[in-house]
């Protein structure tokens, strides 16, 4: 799963590198960053209940510690 | 040490049903389809809930029928061959691991339970007549009430109780920066919209006390070792967030086990009391850029973050000084971990991500707010924060985002299946579970520190007590427990007759 970790660890060097970019590249990676959330809210889409409210409204507890 | 969850439960197209019966459908259904024989029942002899750590009983009268825990009121009760105890706690279904002697083990018998948690609502589901009951491993139904998810941790008890409140109270207000598992909604009742931290902050009201239902206390005085009483205590912790992030669970118990053994060996001399710490405790939760500061009692302001970071290099200090190059693996994996959550968490949140349940969590509904346009108070986003912690792999979120590699994981499949029925190696449990396992015919009870047998011959029951908790080992017992064919031969043995 590593390799789909989007944010690694960043050396130092990295993240200055990442500070002085130009702006194009900054805008391509958050492009990119978009997309990449894109893909797994289509996936959840699919599994979410269907009528939030309701489900929402009926998800009551009673007490506990 | 060890965790214990409630879970939260809804019966599908039946929000008014009694959640007690559909609790115990839930025990009962697991107990049936994996118990071999009789059913052990749990043995209460040696409980005291009303037990203060400041050095008094309450009395039953003024006690909430709540506190009276050791009370059998028929509900499901049952001990698992792993060593764990599945019950009907209060209106949740609840999954006590068995004891464990490091954070990873913690981590590891947690998610076994979340895995018995599910196999026992599918069990329950195929009975005809049941309807489909699913589990939440969360802690509000953003309706006004709490559940919880405790810990516990055995300690000395020469211990003073005013150090522990003294040097945790900081630690807990702030531990959340990595243990919290994230909540759409702020307040109890009618919450207001926004995204915090924590589950449960908004729950606690006091900062010491004997409560966990009601005016909940940041350190609970609960005082029943479940051990030796002369020896050790156990610090019952009813703080924390229900987690489901590995990461997550492994740092909160791997950090407080270090913080603990720190007080118990006097070596906190800093003071690092925080002003107001029920109202400091919220406020880090309501703030996910983790900007807010907090005031300490000698005047510095700090952030959760960084009084984190102080706790953090006390720990280095204390490892390297006290254990050097002896400190064990984990110990050393957990203070790197710690380190490398609290730098990239003061850098930006956001790179914790893979790691943490509330980042993980805020992540995907910040995703939503962009992509729909939707406002914290739109019902879809409290249903994800619901669906997060949906236990079925197919619904829950956390799963689906582990399923997409977007999740770190410390452990295999394959070790927590095995979890769910093995118990740990290097404690009592081992002997309870492999008991239950292997002479279930003849265990008519056990508990924490006891296991109770019903032996051919014997009018009465034959109670072995297991009062120390690192006592009964495999080390210790593995050898006889493999070589007595028969709980009789077990028994004499253990007794020498």
């Amino acid at each position: 799963m590593a390799q789909e970790q989007k944010q690694p660890k960043k050396s130092s060097e990295t993240e200055e590198a990442v500070e002085t970019a130009p702006e194009t590249d900054v805008n391509e990676r958050k492009e990119a960053l978009d997309s990449d959330v894109d893909d797994i809210l289509d996936e959840i889409d699919d599994v979410l209940e269907t009528n939030a409210e309701d489900f929402v409204k009926s998800f009551i507890q009673k007490g506990g510690q | 040490m060890g965790t214990e969850v409630e879970y939260g439960i809804s019966v599908a197209g039946q929000p008014q049903a009694n959640p007690m019966v559909a609790s115990s459908q839930v025990v009962n259904a697991y107990a049936s389809s994996t118990l071999k024989a009789r059913r052990a029942r749990w043995d209460f002899e040696e409980e005291s809930p009303l037990r203060d750590a400041r050095g008094f009983d309450m009395s039953r009268q003024v006690a909430d029928p709540s506190q009276l825990t050791d009370e059998d009121l028929g509900l499901a009760n049952v001990i698992l061959t792993n060593g764990a105890r599945l019950y009907v706690d209060h209106a949740h279904p609840e999954f006590s691991c068995p004891e464990v002697t490091n954070p990873l083990d913690a981590v590891r018998w947690d998610k076994a339970g979340e895995q018995v948690m599910l196999d026992a609502s599918r069990a329950a589901a195929r009975l005809p007549g049941n309807p489909q009951i699913h589990l939440y491993k969360n802690n509000t139904d953003n309706k006004g009430v709490s559940y919880g998810a405790h810990e516990n941790y055995l300690m000395r008890r020469s211990t003073a109780f005013a150090d522990i409140v003294k040097h945790l109270t900081p630690f807990f207000v702030s531990r959340q920066v990595f243990a919290g598992a994230g909540r759409v909604g702020i307040g109890q009742e009618r919450p207001k919209h926004g995204f915090q931290i924590s589950q449960r902050a908004d729950f606690f009201e006091v900062e010491v006390g004997l409560e966990t239902t009601l005016k909940r206390p940041i350190i609970n005085t609960r005082d029943e070792p479940h051990a030796d009483p002369e020896k050790y205590r156990r610090l019952h912790v009813i703080l924390g967030d229900a987690n489901l992030a590995e990461v997550s669970t492994y740092l909160k118990v791997g950090s407080t086990s270090l913080v603990l053994a720190m007080i118990e060996d006097g070596y906190i001399t800093r003071d690092l009391s925080v002003d107001g710490p029920v109202s400091a405790l919220r406020a880090v939760s309501h703030d996910p850029t983790l900007k807010t500061l907090i005031t300490l009692k000698d005047g510095r302001k700090l952030t959760g973050v960084q009084l984190q970071m102080e706790y953090l290099d006390l720990a280095k200090k204390f490892v390297e000084e006290r254990y050097g190059s002896d400190a064990d693996h984990q110990t050393k994996d957990v203070l790197e971990r710690w380190e490398s959550v609290l730098d990239r968490l003061e850098r930006d949140p956001m790179e914790c991500a893979t790691e943490l349940d509330w980042v993980a969590k805020y992540k995907l509904l910040l995703g939503y707010r962009d992509r729909d346009g939707l406002e914290w108070d739109d019902p879809k986003l409290h249903l994800i924060d619901l669906q997060y912690a949906d236990i079925r792999p197919e619904k829950g979120l956390y799963h689906r985002l582990v399923r997409a590699g977007r999740i770190e994981r410390l452990l295999t499949d394959d070790l927590i299946e095995k979890a769910m029925h093995d118990p740990p190696t290097d404690t009592r449990a081992y002997f309870r579970g492999r008991c239950l396992e292997k002479y279930s015919e003849n265990v008519a009870a056990a508990s924490w520190d006891s296991v109770i047998f019903d032996l051919p011959g014997r009018e009465s029951l034959q109670r072995v007590p297991t009062i120390d908790p690192l006592r009964g080992t495999k080390k210790h017992v593995g050898g006889l427990l493999d070589s007595s064919d028969t709980a009789m031969d077990l028994f004499n043995r253990l007794t020498g007759s």
